[in-house]
């Protein structure tokens, strides 16, 4: 038993790449993205950083589709933008498991979403839950909630994978066990859109990073031009632990 | 005129005996308002959910009403059913007036604004939780609200419950509807109020006892319904 091959998801056309274009987005009074641009290409794991309150959480959720922007345009390939979310994957920073067994909870998506119900094992398996099937997720510890989320994203087969600091308040091993599946992930050629504000972490998984600040991107550069030498005053101080005022 | 200790005693013989009039009238007190509780839920749990994920103009004055029908004192009710299935009423020709059924369907009114309004706050709190997860997974309405009434199973159990004890502690209604007779319509709270008024404590106190016992057991029930989904975070 294994991964179905993304082909299998009844699309032709290609979701990536991703180009977004004068993004906008405003809450009551506040302007919380002021003018987004940047490109993404078909491949690898793009890390988004930044102080919190950049707009990080907000900007994934755009691009999933989950909220609408004021105006600006995100184009995923030629995909009508009403198609993009059901190809994709949102690991929430607290994941919302349902209230059944940890096994019940990847047989739900799959489901749901006309999968292979008998995949679920091999899910389980995959991110080392097998032995916590038949347990409550509810009272999962922190980092075997997230890999169960984990496990449910990946359940829907999605090309794209948006996580959005799945590791925040998690031990060492916990963090590495999620950067391993993560990483799994990436290389069967699941498209990766990462948010962190972890900088060991941006270094160990990234191919490139988006740093916002203030709801604007600051810099968007490839990790072997970023972590050496960043570009932007606002992501240099942020990597030398600079407080940003 | 007996003795409180008389009649207690006397309540007592009567349960621990089995006493067969007891008994019919136990069992017709539970038929009616367990099946008044299941009619109550096939209708209030869908309306409840409905309005729990629903964004439609005049929901907040769908709100308001469901939650002032709550409060139906159950005589309205018996005389509103009874106008209806009385011999000249709109559905007189259908010979239900002082029948069980008219008794269940007198308290299916009285608690199913009661499921759908308890049902509705705890769907609506549990989508708040599910929404934007479900969005993401793109489910559709129909598998949205099934995994919600599945998920606040637990709750929901305990909605029921609620309307049950309602009913079957009611007596406006089924004694309107009912009519009280005996061996037909008899249930254990007009049978009470009867046998108070005749002066025959010991059955009413009979009564009474049963009465308070499946209270009890009715909280019993919730209570470690509750305990369980607690032990489990199912709640
Ligand atoms: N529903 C909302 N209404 C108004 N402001 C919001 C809302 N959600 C978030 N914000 C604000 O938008 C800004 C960006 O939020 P977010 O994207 O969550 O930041 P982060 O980069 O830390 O993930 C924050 O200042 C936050 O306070
Ligand atoms: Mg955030």
């Amino acid at each position: 038993m294994t991964y179905a091959p993304l082909a299998d998801c009844g699309e032709e056309t290609a979701i990536l790449p991703l180009a977004v274009r004068d993004l906008v987005l405003r809450l009551g009074e506040a302007t919380i993205l002021d003018g987004i641009n940047f490109d993404l290409g078909p491949t690898g794991c793009t890390m988004i950083m930044g102080p919190n309150g950049a707009g990080k959480s907000l900007l994934l959720k755009l691009l999933h589709g989950l909220i609408a922007p004021n105006s600006g345009r995100i184009s995923w390939g030629k995909v009508r933008p009403t198609r993009v979310t059901s190809r994709q994957a949102l690991v929430f920073q607290k994941p919302v498991l349902l209230r059944r067994s940890v096994a019940a909870n990847i047989e739900f998506v799959l489901r749901a979403r006309g999968k292979d119900v008998a995949r679920r094992d091999f899910l389980l398996d995959h991110v080392g839950l097998a032995h916590k099937a038949a347990q409550p997720a509810r009272l999962l510890s922190g980092g075997e909630a997230q890999r169960l989320a984990l496990a449910r994203a990946l359940a829907t087969d999605p090309e794209v994978l948006f996580l959005d600091e799945p590791t925040a308040s998690l031990d060492p091993a916990s963090v590495l066990a999620i950067e391993a599946i993560v990483s799994d992930a990436r290389a069967r050629g699941v498209r990766i859109i990462f948010v962190t504000h972890d900088p060991g972490q941006a270094r160990r998984l990234a191919d490139d990073v988006v740093f916002l600040e203030r709801g604007r991107v600051a810099e968007h550069s490839s990790a072997a031009e970023f972590f050496p030498e960043p570009q932007s005053d606002a992501a240099r101080n942020y990597l030398s632990g600079k407080l940003l005022v | 005129m007996q003795s409180m200790g008389d009649a207690l005693g006397l309540a007592v013989a009567l349960v621990l005996s089995g006493d067969a009039d007891l008994l019919e009238i136990v069992l017709l007190s539970l038929r009616v308002s367990l099946t008044a509780t299941a009619f109550a839920c096939i209708v209030g749990l869908p309306v409840g959910a409905l309005v729990a994920i629903g964004r439609f103009r005049g929901r907040s004055a769908v709100l308001i009403v469901m939650n002032a029908l709550m409060g139906l004192p159950p005589v309205v009710v018996g005389l509103l059913v009874y106008l209806h299935l009385s011999r000249s009423g709109p559905l007189g020709f259908l010979g239900l007036l002082y029948t069980p059924t008219a008794m269940i369907i007198a308290q299916t009114i009285l608690i199913a604004p009661i499921v759908a309004a308890l049902s509705r706050q705890v769907i609506e709190d549990l989508h708040v939780e599910y929404a934007e997860q479900f969005r993401s997974l793109c489910l559709t309405r129909t598998q949205t609200v099934q995994a919600l009434l599945w998920d606040a199973r637990y709750s929901l159990l305990t909605v029921g419950l609620a309307g049950f004890g309602r009913a079957v502690a009611e007596v406006g209604a089924v004694i309107i509807v009912g009519g009280n007779i005996d061996h037909l319509t008899r249930v254990m709270t007009t049978a009470i109020a009867l046998e108070t008024s005749k002066g025959d404590l010991g059955l009413a106190l009979a009564l009474g006892i049963i009465l308070l016992g499946i209270a009890l057991g009715v909280n019993a029930a919730v209570q470690s319904v509750r305990m369980a989904a607690v032990r489990h975070a199912y709640v």
